[in-house]
This record gives C-alpha cells, sequence and structure tokens, in this order.
C-alpha cells in the first residue's frame, strides 16, 4: 500500500543517467568508480544466505530504480511466515514455485516494456545506438553496466556484462530493432535469481559478508529497497567496513523519506498486518467492514507507528498507552466519530479517559485477531503473548474436546467469558486458556471488528485480567501494564535482529540479544536508536553459522486461521 | 529427454469408435495410454485433486454397502445424480507413527506426500507433482492450481523442502492467465509461432545460462533452492517451446467468454459456490483445450474458515463447538456444511461431464481424487480419511465401487493413482504409510 507521505517520483526526476555518471560514469569515470569497483567487479564470492526479496521490496526495488509510474502488475508467490516468526526469516528459506516463476517471467518483461518506451527510454540510456535497427553492442554495455549495479546490487562481472549485452544483440537481430533487444536482456536480468533474491556473499575474511551484501543489508532494514548511489559508493570505497562509515549510512539513510518505508515493512511482518488483506469479516453482523475498511485499518495502525516512533522519535512502550492516531471518513463511521476531512486521513486524540489506547486498541489488532462473526479473546490473548511478548503459545491437543464450550445463541452464558469459563472446567484446556484468556479478555469490550461496546448479548462485559501477576481492568490498563514491562521491548529487539539478518533466534550470535535488549533500554525504548545499534554491531554483518536448517518454510495452513484449533 | 513410449500406436480403447493410429511424431511423448479420435488426434488422460476440508460425520456420509450399487447416506446424497460415475473409499487410514496430530494439517499433507510432518509443511513431493513430471511436461502449463476461497496459500501441492504451488484466487485472473493475448486457439486455422513468445524464451534461455555458476557458490541447502528456481525457468521455457508448435484441433475447446465481476473474498459459502462454479468451468475449459493434464481445486481450506450469512460462527467452530445433537445424533450445523462441500463436489463432476469428447466427456478422460484432511473434524481424527475418485482415467479405473480398506495406509491412494497415471513406482509412502499394495478394486 502506498503511504500518504511515501515517496512520488517520476522517471524523469530519477535521472538514472545523472545518478549513475557519478558513479560508474558511461564517458566520464569519476574517481568513486576507482580500483574499489572494478576489483568488486570480479566474481564474487560464496553466497551464504538467499533471501527471497518479498512483494513489498520488489515493487520499492522497480520504483526506486526506474520511477513509480512504472507499473508492476502480477500475483506474487507468498512467503509464508513459518510458526512463530518472521516472513523476513522465511524469505531465507522460500523457494519459487513454476506458477510463481511465471509470474515474475510476465511482470519482468512488462516492466522491461516500459523501461524501453520511447518515453521513458531517455532516462535509462546514456548513448545513442549508430542505428537503431541494430545491435549496438558499445551503447548495450553502457545501459547493462548502469542499470545492473542497481538490479544486481553490485557491479555486473565482466562475464555477465559480456552476457547481457549478447542477449541483446540476440534481440535486437530478428526484431530489427536495438531497444527490442536491449528490452529482452533487462527482462532477463528481472528474472536472475540475482535480482529477485537479496543474495549475501562472505568477504574476502571469511568473517563476514561482503561491501555490496552489507549495503543491501542496510537498505533492506531501513528503506525496505535497493541501496542508492551513496550507499554503493560507500560499498565501493570500503567505507561499511567501518564504524564511522556505516554510521554515516545510517544516519543518512535514518533521515531519508524513505525510512518510513523500512518502519512500515517491519512493522507489518512484526504486527502480522500482511494477513489484514485476507482478512474478511461477517458482513451480515458487521455491515461496515468492506475490504477498503480492512485495508484502512492497516493504514491506521501504520500511520500511528510510523508517527510514533519515526517522526515523534518516542519510545516504543508507549505505543502500547499513546491515544494518538489517525482516522478517515469510513473508520470514522465504524468507530462513531465524526471526521471532518473527506478524503484522507486527519490525526486523532482520544480522551485521556479512553478505553481505547495504542496497539492494543487499533481496529487491525482487535479485528485481525477476532473470528469472522465475533471477538475472540483467545485469539487476542494468543497473539499479545505470541506477537508482542514473542512467548509461543502450545497448539491444543488434537483430540481436544470443545462440547463443553457452548454456542453464541446460549440464553444463560452470554459473553465470551462466560463461555470460556466454562469450557475451562477442563482442565487440559484451562492450562493454555490460562495464559491466553487473562490478556484476551480485558479487550472484550471491543468487538470482532474493534467498534466500543459495554455488553455482549444484553449482557454487561466485565473486562477485568491479570498480567504479569497484577490485576487490571480493560484494555488500558493492559497497555499501560505491557508499556512498563521489560516483555514487550525484549520481544521487539529480537524480532528487529532476527528481521535485519532473516536468520531466526537460534541462528544469531550468541549474547546479541541480551546485549541489543541492554542498549535499547539505555537509548530510552528508541526505535530508531535500536536500527543504528543493530547496525552498527559488530554481529549485524558477521556470517551466519554454517548449520544447515531444516525447511520449514511454505506452512499449508490457511492464514486465515493462524491458530487452527485453538478458540 | 522424451523417451518413446513402448508402445507407438496408440490402441483404440472404447466401444470400437476409437481406431488405432499412428502416433504424430509430436505426440510420441503422449504415454501410448490415450484413446484416439478417427481424426487422428488423440484424447489426453486428466490428473487432477479436489480438496474439501473438515471431513464428514462418519454415520451420515459412510455407506455400509460394499462394491458397486453401494446405498447414499444423507451427506452423500447431493452425488446421487453422479453415483455411477463415483467411488467411494472409507478406511484408508494416515499413520502418524508416534509424531504429533497437526490439527488440520497431518492428514491432508500425509494423503498427499506420503510422510506424516512433524511440522504444517509438505515435507515431499505432493503426488500430483509426481504425477505432472510424466504427463505435465506436454502442456501450457505444467498445472493448475485453484482456491475457491480465494487464499493463494490454500493449497496441498508443492514439490516439498518448503515449496508449495500457490493457488489462483480470482476468476479473472485465471481467464487471462489461461485465454489471455497468449493463448493459441487449437482449432484455428492459420497457426503463426508468435515472436514474442520466441522472444520470451531466449530471455529464459539466458538467465539458464548462469545456473552453474551460481550452483558452484551456495551451500547444499540453497543450492536445492536455486535448484527448484532453475526447475520452475525450465518448465516455463518447456511450455513456451510447446506453444511455437502448431497444436491438434480439439473438438471440445471453446474459448469461453470472460467471466463476470468476481465475488468478493470472503468466506461466505454462497460467495464460494459461485466462484468455485466459475473457476471449475474455466478449468474444464483449459482441460478441453488441452492447456494442462493436472489441477488441484480447493474448495475451501483445511480447519475450513466457511461461513454462512449473517451468522457469528464459523464451520471450523462449529465443529468443536457444536454439541452432538442428543436426539439426532449428529451435529446438525456442521453436517449442513458437509452436505454443501458434497454438493460442491457434484457441480464439479457435473462440469466436466458436461463436456463431449470423442465418444464420453471430459470426465471419462479425467481421473480425479477428491479428499478431506480429517474424518470426524471433532477430534481431528486422521483414521479412515474420507475419499472419492470420479471420472475413469480414459477406461483405466473402475467407477461406482465403494471401496472399505480396512484400516489400511491411505498412501494406497497416492500409490493407485499414480500407477493409474502412468508413473513407474511400485511403493510409496513413509514409515508407517509405506505400502506397495494399490487400490486394486477400483484398477481395471
Amino acid at each position: 500500500m502506498s503511504s500518504p507521505h511515501g515517496r512520488r517520483r517520476t522517471a524523469a526526476s530519477l535521472a538514472i543517467a545523472g545518478v549513475l555518471a557519478g558513479l560508474l560514469g558511461c564517458s566520464t569515470p569519476r574517481d568513486v568508480a576507482g580500483p574499489n569497483l572494478v576489483a568488486a567487479a570480479q566474481a564474487p564470492g560464496r553466497i551464504t544466505a538467499m533471501r527471497r526479496l518479498t512483494e513489498a521490496q520488489y515493487r520499492n526495488a522497480i520504483a526506486d530504480i526506474f520511477g513509480t509510474d512504472v507499473k508492476v502488475g502480477g500475483r506474487f508467490d507468498p512467503i509464508v511466515r513459518p510458526e512463530h516468526e518472521l516472513i523476513a526469516t522465511g524469505a531465507a528459506e522460500s523457494t519459487i514455485s513454476p506458477a510463481g516463476f511465471e509470474q515474475f517471467d510476465s511482470m519482468a518483461r512488462t516492466i522491461a516494456a516500459q523501461v524501453l518506451d520511447e518515453q521513458r527510454r531517455g532516462a535509462f540510456l546514456t548513448c545513442q545506438p549508430a542505428d537503431a535497427t541494430q545491435a549496438d553492442p558499445a551503447c548495450a554495455r553502457s545501459f547493462f553496466q548502469q542499470i545492473g549495479l542497481y538490479v544486481f546490487r553490485r557491479p555486473l562481472t565482466a562475464a555477465e556484462l559480456d552476457f547481457y549485452v549478447d542477449v541483446a544483440g540476440r534481440g535486437a537481430e530478428p526484431t530489427r530493432d536495438f531497444y527490442k533487444g536491449v528490452e529482452l536482456g533487462l527482462a532477463s536480468m528481472l528474472v536472475s535469481p540475482q535480482f529477485l533474491y537479496q543474495l549475501e556473499t562472505a568477504a574476502d575474511d571469511g568473517r563476514q559478508i561482503d561491501s555490496w551484501s552489507k549495503a543491501s543489508r542496510l537498505s533492506f532494514l531501513i528503506w525496505n529497497s535497493v541501496p542508492d548511489r551513496m550507499l554503493l559508493t560507500a560499498a565501493a570505497r570500503g567505507e561499511l567496513d567501518t564504524e564511522k562509515g556505516v554510521q554515516a549510512q545510517v544516519a543518512r539513510m535514518l533521515a531519508s523519506p524513505k525510512a518510513e518505508e523500512g518502519v512500515r515493512a517491519f512493522f507489518t511482518d512484526f504486527l502480522h498486518l500482511d494477513r489484514v488483506s485476507n482478512l474478511s469479516k461477517d458482513t451480515v453482523v458487521y455491515n461496515r467492514f468492506t475490504p477498503a475498511a480492512a485495508a484502512d485499518l492497516k493504514e491506521q495502525m501504520l500511520l500511528t507507528v510510523v508517527d510514533h516512533v519515526l517522526t515523534q522519535d518516542k519510545p516504543y512502550p508507549e505505543l502500547f498507552t499513546t491515544r494518538k492516531t489517525f482516522l478517515n471518513r469510513r473508520l470514522g463511521l465504524m468507530y462513531q466519530t465524526p471526521v471532518a476531512k473527506a478524503e484522507g486521513w486527519e490525526p486523532h486524540e482520544l480522551p485521556a479517559n479512553d478505553e481505547r489506547a495504542g496497539i492494543l486498541g487499533q481496529g487491525a489488532f482487535l479485528a485481525l485477531f477476532s473470528h469472522e462473526g465475533r471477538s475472540s479473546p483467545t485469539l487476542r490473548g494468543r497473539a499479545i503473548r505470541e506477537v508482542l511478548l514473542c512467548q509461543p503459545v502450545p497448539n491444543p491437543p488434537a483430540n481436544v474436546d470443545f462440547s463443553g464450550f457452548n454456542d453464541t445463541s446460549n440464553a444463560v452464558l452470554k459473553t465470551s467469558r462466560q463461555r470460556l469459563d466454562r469450557h475451562n472446567t477442563d482442565p487440559v484446556c484451562a492450562s493454555c486458556h490460562k495464559i491466553t484468556d487473562p490478556l484476551g479478555l480485558p479487550l472484550e469490550r471491543f468487538d470482532g471488528v474493534g467498534a466500543f461496546r459495554t455488553t455482549e448479548n444484553g449482557a454487561p462485559i466485565d473486562a477485568s485480567g491479570a498480567f504479569e501477576g497484577k490485576s487490571f481492568d480493560g484494555a488500558a490498563a493492559l497497555g499501560y501494564l505491557m508499556s512498563q514491562s521489560k516483555g514487550p521491548t525484549d520481544c521487539l529487539a529480537k524480532r528487529v535482529a532476527e528481521y535485519s539478518t532473516g536468520l531466526t533466534e537460534d541462528k544469531l550470535p550468541k549474547g546479541w540479544l541480551e546485549e541489543l535488549g541492554q542498549r535499547f533500554e539505555a537509548g530510552g525504548f528508541k526505535y530508531r536508536a535500536l536500527l543504528e545499534k543493530v547496525a552498527l554491531s559488530p554481529e549485524f554483518f558477521a556470517l551466519p553459522e554454517v548449520a544447515e536448517p531444516a525447511a520449514k518454510v511454505a506452512a499449508l495452513s490457511s492464514p486465515a486461521t493462524p491458530t487452527q484449533g485453538i478458540r | 529427454m522424451v523417451k518413446l513410449s513402448r508402445r507407438t500406436i496408440l490402441r483404440g480403447a472404447l466401444n470400437g469408435a476409437a481406431v488405432g493410429v499412428a502416433l504424430p511424431l509430436l505426440d510420441c511423448f503422449l504415454d501410448g495410454n490415450g484413446q484416439a479420435l478417427a481424426s487422428g488426434a488423440p484424447i489426453p488422460v486428466r490428473f487432477g485433486t479436489w480438496f474439501w476440508g473438515l471431513g464428514v460425520t462418519e454415520d451420515r456420509w459412510k455407506p455400509t454397502k460394499i462394491g458397486a450399487d453401494y446405498d447414499l447416506p444423507l451427506e452423500l446424497q447431493p452425488i446421487a445424480p453422479y453415483k455411477d460415475k463415483i467411488s467411494i473409499l472409507s478406511g484408508f487410514d494416515v499413520i502418524l507413527d508416534g509424531k504429533p496430530n497437526l490439527p488440520h494439517n497431518s492428514g491432508g499433507i500425509a494423503i498427499r506426500s506420503g510422510v506424516a510432518p512433524s511440522t504444517p509443511t509438505l515435507p515431499a513431493p505432493s503426488f500430483d507433482v509426481l504425477i505432472a513430471d510424466k504427463i505435465g511436461g506436454q502442456t501450457r502449463f505444467r498445472s493448475l492450481e485453484i482456491s475457491a476461497t480465494r487464499d493463494a496459500t490454500n493449497s496441498l501441492s508443492g514439490r516439498g523442502e518448503g515449496s508449495l504451488n500457490p493457488a489462483e484466487t480470482s476468476p479473472i485472473n485465471f481467464y487471462n492467465r489461461l485465454f489471455g493475448a497468449e493463448f493459441v486457439d487449437p482449432n484455428s486455422a492459420d497457426f503463426k509461432p508468435n515472436p514474442q513468445i520466441m522472444a520470451r524464451r531466449s530471455v529464459l534461455s539466458a538467465v539458464a545460462d548462469q545456473r552453474k555458476a551460481l550452483e558452484a557458490r551456495v551451500g547444499a541447502r540453497d543450492r536445492e533452492r536455486l535448484d527448484q528456481y532453475f526447475t520452475a525457468l525450465r518448465q516455463t521455457e518447456q511450455q513456451l517451446a510447446l506453444q511455437l508448435e502448431k497444436p491438434a484441433p480439439l473438438e471440445a475447446c471453446r474459448i469461453p467468454a470472460k467471466p463476470a465481476d468476481t465475488t468478493p473474498p470472503n468466506y461466505q459459502i454462497e460467495h464460494v459456490i459461485e466462484n468455485h462454479k466459475t473457476m471449475a468451468q474455466l478449468l474444464a475449459m483449459a482441460l478441453a483445450c488441452n492447456q494442462t493434464r493436472v489441477f488441484n481445486l480447493n474448495f475451501n481450506n483445511g480447519a475450513s474458515s466457511l461461513t454462512k450469512a449473517g451468522s457469528t460462527i464459523s464451520h471450523h467452530q462449529l465443529t468443536h463447538e457444536e454439541q452432538i445433537d442428543a436426539k439426532l445424533g449428529y451435529q446438525p450445523e456442521s453436517t449442513w456444511f458437509v452436505e454443501r462441500c458434497m454438493e460442491a463436489f457434484g457441480v464439479f463432476v457435473d462440469t466436466l461431464g458436461q463436456f463431449k469428447e470423442g465418444d464420453g466427456t471430459l470426465l471419462d478422460n479425467t481421473l480425479v481424487v477428491a479428499h478431506s484432511e480429517t474424518n470426524f473434524a471433532k477430534t481431528h481424527s486422521v483414521e479412515g480419511i474420507p475419499i472419492m475418485l470420479a471420472g475413469r482415467a480414459g477406461g483405466k479405473v473402475k467407477t461406482g465401487l465403494h471401496v472399505a480398506g480396512g484400516s489400511t495406509p491411505a498412501t494406497r491412494l497416492g500409490l493407485t493413482v499414480q500407477q493409474v497415471m502412468g508413473v513407474p513406482v511400485d511403493a510409496w509412502g513413509e514409515g508407517g504409510l509405506h505400502t506397495n499394495k494399490p487400490i486394486s478394486e477400483i484398477m481395471v
């Protein structure tokens, strides 16, 4: 989803030609393109990780390289979230299926055709072919040298360059069109594993990833996109091998408007907002809940998060208590709050004593972890444990008998709490439900789409709960207690470490998480500072352990029922 | 590389109308099993799966009579008009060998891959992929996957090791993929190889050339993933090559009208039924036009999220939370969903039966395996997972039978259908699921 404050650029303003001249130089190479680049253009080393680009990364890469007006149309093979993990770590295990490849192929061709069409080609080609009806190896070479740097996130090797020049030549001949030939070469580049995967390679010293891989790791972490000219230049100059060099780049990148895309990408993964596009509600029960409203809920959450952690640079724990959010007309209707602006979003501040506060009061969280036709204290409690506190909850035994849990039309057991209490008389059920329910029941004053209510089926709702030994009433109180706990901050630090490296906790360098947790605290729990600390840790660029992980990617369960079998 | 079949002459198989003909050179990969029309064009045999989630109520579904002319308990009644074209398989068990029963995952994955999984992922290739390896290489699409609930991950098809064939979710996208600009009408009089396709092919060949250099740089685990990438690429390339040949005419092939605007992406059963109907039509046309020979259609997901308009509770929740009615002896709301699933299967079988091919129908030249992921959803039982077979696979299987498995491994199904479709395999499955006994009752 594009952000309201997001980047908007055209191919012309991108002016790759000018941008590139400084780095590689079509005709007049400057010193930045000097010996480092040439040396690095030798065959890259051992591949230590293959992280498939996510849909957002692919789209951002195309927009950054070719301009936001180049359309990307197609269906992406989903990268499935491994159980209790991030999609980012799933990406490091993800494969491309035949049907998925077919789509990548079709997208590559449409993108290449747009880039080389008559309107756009001038922005990307710094030379004119001697004869437009024939191959022109020199001109094609300059194109692939420049574009290849961005597409593969490193300079092409001499062999690769020869190869694409050859493809373009073979394409130009039968079509009698130089540009068609270049287009075919570009399409070929865009379906290459070197574009579709973030390939991380070992540096010569065998202890770290190489400079180009470092540049990609930084840019996908902070921008969720490909490195820009300055970052690649820093890589070419060896600046990413020094703390000072990395620090300068990280500061520059965090100050860029593109950092918003990075924050959005991390929190989408962290908070499972990827599932919002598959979220559906019973339209008879929740007649205002449409796919558009679902998209709004996700945007509301992301606007709130971006404003809090990036724009205002406030401590992460306060994201559990903040009364600040954003509303548009459609959500205003759902939450019975007047919204002045007919179009777009406006900041909104809830009253200080409101039941709704922070992440736990966001419609996206409340609706995502509910059933289609009603709320679910168990799904919500489980999400708080697993998503926000990084504490996996066991699945119920396969032969569990739910028959004690009566249906919602029961005349006596009107509220979820009453029904769950009945169900919890079974000690087998109770052992897990006592982990989840005391955190989910306090949110019961919000229904299955997150609208406020005080009763369920005519009976008043009891929103009492307990967290870390403290009893309380309602969602706002739970948010406050979570803001005072180390659980959520340790969990966030761990997730950022996993997200940035594509490695699960067991493969991260020993002791790194503890250290990050301490440094996060010392820095006042600021997300920006956490990103800096991650990027500046020696562990960030360290090569992963060589152990081969077991395959655990394409979970076959439906994303609409992530916690199958648990109520 | 294509190998010549032992039989280079097609055998006329059915009703005398078909005649033995010499195979045209291009068709030497046809495996020699097909029926041939008087025109000489062979009719391909297709294979597909049809999945529904959350099983059945065994007492209300399983016929009591074994063999032909089986009885139809209430939940099976929706298939009554097609009974002679459908076989029922009961009593085939998923054996977990002490592995945990992952609710709504273990059953379906084990049936498809022959291995009881430890995580909710395919640990080995699903049998439809193994069959596609045998018969899917000669069509534009090696296989087509579809989710009527419009969820791309609603798929049990994949090569194992984390690879999953995602499902098509939108009828319009599905239509464009099948019958868009690159569709070559087999019945069109003039054929010219499409230069765009030639160009695309060269693009892919170019990428394939990078394989060696890349593989030399990766570790074993990533090499497997890289192999999957290059396998996918190679398949696309081969399929493009096919589009450069003039296709044989096919009498049942008609280019369908573009489907109307799609149903909203939710789990409301009325929408899913409608979407399934549209997708089934498109799929049948893709089969009739020889765009694919293998398919996997998922009516709903395991742990079915289906809902009824206005109900606050999903099919899945119902199976667990609904009381077994003391008087009726079953869960009345849950059984309603089972009946809708059976009706939908009837619709699918009926759709394939509407296409005339040779002296039979598309259904006669197809083998459809329908199965669920559990038997009784309330307890997630994986013993006696309900299975149905439809179609005669070009005369290679018998229909209209009820076969009782007697608690033998459910992998016998996968072994049987692989053998029927010509995969050279004599035993399949791991551990307690290992079997070398096909279900001979249904084989001709």
